[in-house]
């Protein structure tokens, strides 16, 4: 992992009506690796996610895509380098799902005014993504008809047809049953292996403990601690970044057991 | 095996034809709108008379210089709403998203109004589709921060309504002093929305406008279909979310200004003709764009062929047909309306 890293932010500071929500800080995804961001519910989570994609104005900081200030990159610039998966599954016209996953190819369309007939590669891309997704048999479905596991895969499949060298999901794992949860779980894995940079939200500490390279604890808008898994969910981290006490499985990984106190 | 909402492959095949069809019944309709009139015309003379010289045969002056100029204001103004109505749909992600509904046409009537009732019209002509076209941007750009601020559909009606009372009001207190009762006939009349009446010099005033205004529209295409997803995923994916709105609200203000400057106000055209023409394009925005532009120029070319079609003293006008017709059918999307959408 000494390679340059695809996003870095650094020193980012957000507000949101008055309250700053982000307090200076400095994150780096790199290619080839998974990074969970976890955290207790409004520790900056999402948030860091949409200033790194600069979805909100900083106060302060800066974020760098491939080494470049993104500030100078062109909207369409961005998304063919990172793709995002919003906590929002809101899906506002009921498209077909094979026309709302080829929606992640419009990054690599060119500046056409319109979404003419997708080129063979887009059309290779979304077949790609479906199957990853485990979505290729609702492909002739339309988006109002999914369930809200469905409609969560197909999304995630969204974002994965632009593959993009970076991508960010928020809670990509939320709403799935657990064999999905695994199995996305995986897919990222594998889109690791292949150079991809994946930074996923994660309320699931056991997911993130098996599956990141790398984790993230956010704590009331900055980083108490980031390294490996075993490093970063000790059960003093856990205690004041979530105020709850673990146990520990087989493999060490940690499972919510009992409050010790409101999150600190 | 079918699954539920399973798109049929007989559907997918159809859509290649739905813009030529759709092009080809809008021709059909010119030509129907060209043979029918008060002056009784055989059909067939009053095609041959679009060639004569209207100087020599009285069927020609008739075909060339009263029912062309309807029929083709008809074409344009029905283009406008039924694009702006797409358009609009699509920026506010929501079906019922009409530039009728939402106070976009009142306000562009009461700015025509106001062009009238202190005699700018008198100074220049132009200044009826300019005063139009601002009260039409001023209704879009407060809709627009509304459903910025909260995206709910009904706050966004709501907002419309009070826009649609308020321009109602304004222009009821313009007629109640207008200065004598033949200038205040002439404001009603115009009101109630029609084509009876307008010469290719209404058509000159409006088409760079409107022309401008679609431009604008079609341009917002591949955009609208990315916000399928919402603001913040369009974004991500590309669209240049500031500008996309400018062209909408500019689009729209341009259009829909043009049209009811020329025509007074003709409601729902562009909520009824996208919401018919939808599952055709698989309920992609952006692909809906030029097809609800024909199907509006389609629309109202039938509808003024059936006011004209119907033998009356007084002859109906086309904002009330269009009204009576989309009144009901406003309703009935309501009550059919997804989750998603309230």
């Amino acid at each position: 992992m000494a390679m340059n890293p695809r996003i870095t932010g650094s020193d980012l500071c957000v507000s949101a009506d008055g309250t700053r929500v982000l307090r200076g800080v400095d994150v780096a995804l790199h290619g080839g690796e998974v990074l969970g961001l976890i955290g207790a519910n409004g520790a900056g989570k999402t948030t860091l996610l949409r200033a790194l994609l600069r979805l909100v104005p900083l106060d302060a900081g800066t974020v760098r895509l491939n080494g470049c200030d993104i500030t100078a990159a062109a909207p369409h610039q961005v998304a063919a380098e990172v793709a995002y998966l919003p906590q929002d599954r809101t899906v506002f016209w009921p498209l077909r799902v094979d026309r709302l996953v080829a929606l992640g190819r419009m990054p690599h369309s060119g500046r056409r005014w319109f979404v003419g007939g997708e080129s063979p590669e887009d059309r290779a891309a979304v077949e790609r993504a479906l199957a990853r997704c485990d979505a290729a048999y609702l492909r002739h479905r339309a988006a109002d008809t999914l369930s809200g596991g469905e409609r969560a895969r197909v999304l995630l499949a969204r974002a994965l047809a632009a593959e993009t060298p970076a991508l960010l999901a928020d809670e990509p794992a939320a709403g799935l049953d657990p064999y999905h949860q695994l199995a996305v779980m995986a897919m990222f894995r594998e889109a690791a292996a292949e150079g991809t940079g994946v930074a996923l939200v994660s309320h699931d500490l056991a997911l993130a403990a098996r599956f990141c390279d790398r984790i993230v604890l956010m704590h009331d808008g900055g980083v108490l601690a980031d390294g490996p898994p075993a490093e970063v969910l000790t059960d003093a981290n856990l205690a004041r970044a979530y105020g709850i006490r673990v146990r520990r499985d087989a493999d060490g990984i940690p499972v919510p057991r009992e409050r010790v106190g409101a999150p600190a | 095996m079918t699954a539920r909402g399973e798109v049929q492959p007989a559907a997918v095949a159809r859509r290649s034809w739905l813009l030529p069809g759709l092009v080809a019944a809008t021709a059909i309709a010119v030509l129907v709108g060209l043979a029918i009139g008060s002056a009784a015309i055989d059909p067939l003379r009053a095609w041959a008379a679009l060639l004569a010289d209207p100087a020599e045969s009285r069927v020609a002056m008739v075909v060339q210089e009263i029912r062309l100029p309807r029929v083709l204001m008809g074409l344009l103004v029905g283009a406008s709403l039924g694009l702006s109505g797409a358009a609009l749909q699509g920026l506010l992600r929501n079906p019922l998203a009409d530039p009728g509904v939402i106070g976009v046409s009142a306000s562009a009537g009461l700015g025509a109004v106001v062009a009238i009732y202190y005699g700018l019209a008198a100074v220049a002509r132009i200044m009826v589709p300019l005063c139009a076209m601002g009260g039409a941007a001023v209704a879009t750009l407060l809709l627009y921060a509304q459903a910025r601020r909260n995206p709910s559909i009904l706050t966004l009606i709501l907002v419309g309504v009070a826009i649609n009372s308020l321009a109602g009001a304004l222009t009821s207190l313009a007629m109640n002093l207008a200065p004598d009762p033949y200038s205040l006939q002439e404001i009603v009349m115009w009101l109630l929305g029609s084509l009876a009446n307008r010469s290719f010099t209404e058509v000159q005033l409006a088409l760079p406008f409107m022309a401008l205004g679609w431009l604008c529209l079609l341009a917002t295409g591949r955009s609208l279909t990315a916000l399928t997803l919402g603001e913040e995923a369009g974004q991500t994916l590309g669209v240049n979310l500031a500008r996309t709105r400018l062209l909408v609200i500019v689009g729209a203000a341009l259009s829909v200004g043009a049209a009811v400057a020329v025509t007074g106000t003709v409601g729902f055209v562009g909520l009824v003709v996208p919401h018919m023409l939808r599952g055709a394009v698989g309920a992609d925005p952006g692909r809906l764009l030029l097809p609800s532009a024909v199907g509006g120029a389609l629309l109202v070319t039938l509808a003024d062929t059936l006011i004209r079609a119907v033998p009356s003293d007084q002859e109906l006008k086309l904002g009330v047909v269009t009204a009576l017709i989309g009144g009901p059918f406003f309703i009935y999307l309501v009550t059919r309306m997804r989750p998603a959408w309230r």
